[in-house]
């Protein structure tokens, strides 16, 4: 079967986030058959079979998430989408948002009738103002052409979507971390168990499921299980939404297939390393997956692929960078991202960011010190896999990956007075305080 | 500050809405930030207590929200709240470059505001649109793509809607 785009394929044209223009290509057929048609097992076995992984981070299979919301509760249900977008390095699900808005609602629609849901909340990340105004008025059309609300697409099931904009914190992103925020608080993950599948929003059953993920499912019906499981890698198959940035020539979201080759990714799709130079580094899945060094760029971009080379499909944000780049001043980057958006809880994020940035400063303005080096290594050991959520992973992989794959470039940071940018910047520097980006 | 604070009949109808759509009033704080952060033009501790006031939730809880998230406008910040994005994708394509341009063409550095309190300058984290690198949000608004060049035009562009503004 040639590969279908179901993401992009319109978004070239002007009124492709119209309902209109939705309806007139085949929209919500699927939720309407889901609604009238389908048994709620039976989407959740369709789901399961058809192999849909998570796509806004850890790859958690959909339909086996779904079978753990509890079938007979009093409490309602909810569904939170997780169209929070904060990963450094991903910009996939805003253009779902602002071309094809309606997609992702009738993702939502079948979701909730698989799970029994009738409040979907979106929880948008706050600066995306622009595909909030856009969502907002597609689920304004939905509720007045009965779409939304009772007797969805003229079934007997209610489903209210609320739009939420988040306020600027990229916890909020980590699932519990957007369900407190959702509440009303301070964004800060809660220890699972409880998993949000049985106690969440509200303390109540909840799913949560990233915009791309729900933005699938009416594919998935669309053409059944089977086909849709025959795109790309059996365990991690579907169309993806690839973002390249960085040192490319051409940066953007491209839709493939999951399992492209990385280089064909960046060579082909993205134009290539820009200037005609060479690669030098790849963070393959969002800033918080292990770096790659060019020589390790031969691999295929699906989750187990990426998992067999030490690192992760993550987010699907590939983060180029050329020759020219120094990993001292990446990782101080990535660092100061991390240590400025660990929400404080736990001890060994709130301080083990703070360090891996200060380490990171230090070389950066040639004050580091060759024992650094394995003190990053050390840092991170005591933060992966000791707090309440993932984010300390996320910080402590590329830091202690990008430490461990170019000592060249922090031996040469420590030996010579920084980094080339600071050298550069302080000609007669005897340190200080700098103002690297 | 002696005057008293109030939604407008708008806002307040805006505000009863969103009480519609959650179970718990408290989740409408974040929303209903939004609506006082566009009533009032800012949140400082008054408009916070105001919150605070009208949902009788705790104020100690509504500024331990507010001071959590960074995209809420606090007291103090200009007109125009040019926020550069400085993360990875964004440094690799030139941001430092970009924030270095305002400083010597505003005459601030990151986290002032100009003395004509038209502009702050803030560096700010990933903005979900790394393929157009560098970018810079002002106010609510994305500017993408940005040579120097462009820097520069952008300070005139908002310097001259300003100015009609007052005119
Ligand atoms: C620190 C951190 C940040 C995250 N940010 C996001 C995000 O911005 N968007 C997203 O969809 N998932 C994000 N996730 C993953 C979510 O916790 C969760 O796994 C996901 O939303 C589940 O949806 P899925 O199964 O459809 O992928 C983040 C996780 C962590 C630990
Ligand atoms: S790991 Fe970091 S971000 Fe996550 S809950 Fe703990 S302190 Fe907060
Ligand atoms: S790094 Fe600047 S928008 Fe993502």
């Amino acid at each position: 079967m040639s590969f279908r785009k179901i993401f992009t394929q319109h978004i070239h044209e002007e009124k492709c986030h119209s309902l209109s223009f939705y309806q007139k290509n085949g929209g919500y057929e699927q939720a309407r058959k889901s609604l009238h048609d389908w048994q709620p097992d039976d989407l959740i076995e369709t789901v399961k079979a058809a192999n849909l992984r998570g796509r806004g981070g850890a790859g958690f299979p959909t339909g086996v998430k779904w079978g753990f919301v509890p079938k007979n509760t009093d409490k309602p249900k909810y569904l939170a989408v997780n169209a929070d977008e904060s990963e450094p390095g991903t910009f996939k699900d805003r253009l779902i948002m602002e071309k094809n808005p309606h997609l992702l609602l009738e993702g939502i629609i079948i979701c909730c009738k698989a799970v029994g849901i009738h409040h979907a909340y979106i929880y948008i990340r706050g600066e995306f103002v622009f595909a909030a105004n856009r969502l907002q008025n597609a689920i304004d059309r939905a509720y007045s052409e009965g779409i939304l609300g009772e007797n969805c697409l003229g079934s007997d099931f209610t489903l209210d979507v609320t739009l939420h904009r988040g306020a600027g914190a990229y916890i909020c992103g980590e699932e519990t971390g957007m369900l407190s925020s959702l509440e009303g608080d301070r964004g800060q993950p809660k220890l699972k168990p409880p998993f949000p599948a049985v106690e969440g929003l509200f303390g109540c059953p909840t799913v949560v499921n990233n915009v791309e993920t729900l933005a699938n499912l009416p594919y998935i019906l669309e053409i059944g299980a089977e086909a849709y499981g025959k795109i790309g890698p059996e365990k991690s198959p579907g169309p993806k939404l690839f973002c390249v940035s960085g040192h490319v020539e051409k940066p953007g979201v491209f839709e493939l297939p999951m399992g492209i080759s990385l280089r064909t990714l960046i060579d082909e799709h993205a134009g290539g390393v820009w200037k005609g130079r060479k690669l030098k580094a790849v963070i393959p899945g969002g800033s918080s997956a292990h770096v790659l060094r060019a020589d390790e760029c031969d691999v295929d971009m699906d989750i187990e692929s990426l998992a067999a080379a030490g690192t992760m499909l993550g987010s699907a944000g590939v983060i180029v960078m050329d020759e020219t780049t120094c990993m001292v001043d990446a990782l101080l980057n990535i660092m100061r991202f991390y240590h400025h958006e660990s929400c404080g809880q736990c001890t060994p994020c709130r301080e083990g960011t703070g360090w891996l940035e200060k380490i990171a400063h230090r070389i950066a303005i040639g004050e580091g010190r060759m024992e650094d080096m394995d003190l990053v290594t050390e840092v991170c050991d005591r933060m992966v896999g000791k707090t309440i959520c993932a984010l300390a992973d996320a910080a402590a992989f590329p830091a202690e990956s990008i430490v461990n794959k170019f000592r060249e470039d922090f031996v040469a940071a420590i030996e010579n007075g920084g980094s080339p940018a600071w050298i550069k910047r302080h000609p007669a520097s005897t340190g200080g305080a700098a103002t690297h980006v | 500050m002696t005057e008293t604070l109030a939604f407008s009949s708008e806002a307040m109808k805006k505000y009863e809405w969103l009480l519609t759509r959650y179970p718990t009033r408290q989740a409408a704080l974040l929303p209903t930030l939004r609506i006082a952060e566009s009533e009032f033009g800012e949140l400082g501790v008054p408009q916070m207590r105001y919150v605070a006031d009208l949902m009788e939730i705790p104020p100690a809880l509504v500024f331990g929200v507010v001071t959590f998230y960074t995209h809420y406008r606090r007291a103090g910040v200009g007109t125009y709240h040019l926020q550069v994005c400085s993360t990875l994708s964004c440094a690799l394509r030139g941001a430092g470059d970009v924030v270095q341009r305002i400083t010597e063409r505003l005459g601030i550095g990151t986290g002032e505001t100009s003395e004509c309190g038209l502009f702050t300058l803030s560096k700010v984290e990933c903005l979900g649109s790394c393929d157009t690198a560098p970018v810079i949000q002002c106010n609510d608004d994305y500017h993408e793509g940005l040579s120097l060049e462009d820097v520069d035009a952008l300070i005139q562009q908002l310097r001259d809607e300003a100015g009609k503004g007052s005119a």
